[in-house]
């Protein structure tokens, strides 16, 4: 472990040194897996947060009564070790080549490997055309949330919408992500984006339900679920 | 497979104070309760709900719910292993002891299937469902069982690895023949012995 | 659907270990309903061994389990899987 980044107050991204890593796509993720001196084990997957072109970094959200989140963000100092396989997946990945519009849905810390991919357009000054629209309980908690600002450009937009708390003033989204939402946010069915929907199970079905209502061809929807709460 | 990476202050969930002998080897002690499942957690109404005993028998056997919370039940506190490493030790259940669902059925059958809603099934020995050893349970800690670990009841089978302990059980099949299960046909051990760790073939 | 359940993608470490493709972009057409799906969008279940389920009749398409050394994969769920070879789709 090189060092650690806070995203939030619950949120931190874990910049690492992988000997011999053999590089990856935006959008797949990497099994971590933790050995007690015992030789107890306990192991999770996470996203990659990084795009190819940097150290590999890791985002990873302190869930409560969590068992390898609270290692990996509160206890975890430069130089410890931990074993992970990867990089895995590729059925959740995209990268400039396959072209666009790109529609990409995320909530919470489902962000984190649209991060990857959003990076990696802007470095490869690709022409494709993003939106993230991008589900957080308050402005406290979105991912990321200045670097995306930064990203954002003529061809990269973020949308954010905030469920439980707004900041004064705020004018944007502020309810569940709805197939209204969608309509208003992203890219019309017959532009026929790439569309990929991550985050806490019970938020991809919901969206991809909308998605596919609204006349997204499913096969043109990617999901990638992270169980009730994160990674 | 090579020597893990030690993670220098990486502890995990499981308590360790002393569970000591009661801990079967290769087991870490925990307090939770973890919810594992092979498939969507089945919501088969109570009017719906029925038991039997079929297979090797002299006659089928079936109880409707109410039939079944008729029967003489008891409260055991029991430790359980999964296989997965955790034991968590002096869990209260009750339920009705498999003794009384086989009282009075006629057989020649050695071995049994457990059967279940949603098509889970384990095997297992007669010999290790009878004398005390095994329970079907519709209560745990008190409460009725919750459906995501088995409710309305499951089977339960303490001596043995938990997966052993079927949950949303609807009956057991007696067989002459030993038919394995869901997992058993798949890797993991046949008979399922914490205390020799027969957790997987070949153990 | 549970809020537990995660999909496919999840599986996909130890799949690789078994196929020299990968395995989440491989669609699999279900045994018993006929619905053609990648493997990495399908329901996964843990316990104690994993399960993947079509997404459309719940019927077990894939079942995998591991000791560390060896592992067990149970495909009878699945009547065709169609993969690429030389990489992701």
């Amino acid at each position: 472990m090189l060092d650690v980044v806070p995203e939030t107050a619950r949120v931190k991204t874990l910049r690492l040194d992988v000997p011999d890593w053999p590089g990856h796509l935006p959008g797949q993720h990497v099994d971590v897996r933790l050995t007690a001196e015992d030789g107890y084990q306990a192991q999770r997957s996470y996203s990659i947060a990084s795009p190819p072109d940097r150290p590999l970094e890791l985002t990873v959200e302190l869930i409560e009564d969590g068992e390898v989140s609270p290692y990996l963000t509160e206890e975890l100092r430069t130089g410890d070790r931990f074993e992970l396989r990867g990089p895995v997946g590729g059925y959740f990945v995209w990268e400039p080549s396959r072209g666009g519009p790109l529609f990409l849905v995320a909530g919470g810390s489902g962000v984190v490997p649209f991060r990857a991919m959003l990076l990696q357009l802007a470095s490869t000054g690709a022409d494709v055309h993003a939106t993230l629209l991008h589900s957080s309980r308050s402005w406290e908690d979105v991912i990321y949330r200045d670097e995306l600002t930064e990203l954002a450009d003529a061809e990269i937009k973020v949308v954010h919408t905030l469920t439980r708390s707004q900041p004064e003033g705020w004018d944007g989204y502020a309810r569940r992500v709805d197939s209204e939402m969608l309509t208003e946010a992203g890219p019309p069915p017959d532009a026929r984006p790439h569309v990929y929907v991550c985050g806490p199970t019970p938020f991809v079905e919901t969206v991809a339900n909308a998605l596919v209502g609204l006349g997204h061809d499913p096969a043109t929807v990617r999901t990638e679920r992270f169980g009730p709460t994160g990674g | 497979m090579s020597d893990p990476i030690i993670s220098r202050g990486f502890r995990g969930r499981r308590r360790d104070d002393g569970g000591g002998d009661r801990i079967p080897p290769g087991q870490y002690e925990t307090d939770d309760f973890p919810v594992l499942s092979a498939g969507p957690t089945p919501r088969t109404p109570l009017d719906a709900w029925d038991f039997t005993i079929i297979g090797e028998v002299d006659k089928l056997r079936r109880w409707t719910w109410e039939e079944f919370r008729a029967l003489p039940s008891e409260e055991i506190t029991v430790d359980i292993h999964c296989v997965t490493k955790w034991s968590k030790l002096d869990t209260a259940w009750e339920g009705v002891a498999v003794d009384t669902l086989l009282d009075g059925v006629e057989t020649s059958a050695e071995y049994l299937v457990a059967f279940c809603d949603g098509g889970y099934t384990t095997n297992l020995p007669l010999e290790d469902v009878l004398d005390g050893k095994a329970w079907v349970a519709f209560a745990y800690d008190g409460e009725p069982l919750d459906p995501e670990h088995g409710g309305p009841a499951r089977l339960l089978v303490p001596h043995l690895y938990f997966w052993k302990s079927a949950k949303w059980v609807r009956g057991l099949k007696l067989t002459t023949t030993e038919e394995p299960g869901f997992w058993e046909v798949n890797g993991y051990h046949l008979y399922g012995d914490p205390w020799r760790g027969q957790r997987y073939w070949g153990d | 659907m549970d809020e537990l359940t995660l999909d496919g993608n999840a599986a996909a470490g130890i799949l690789q270990q078994v196929f020299a493709a990968e395995v989440t972009t491989a669609r699999g057409t279900c045994a018993g309903c006929g619905q053609v799906d990648a493997l990495g969008a399908v329901v996964l279940y843990s316990g104690p061994g994993l399960v993947l389920r079509c997404r459309q009749c719940d019927s077990v398409l894939v079942k995998v389990a591991t000791d560390g050394e060896r592992i067990w994969l149970d495909m009878r769920g699945v009547r065709t899987l169609e993969l690429r070879p030389e990489g992701p789709a």
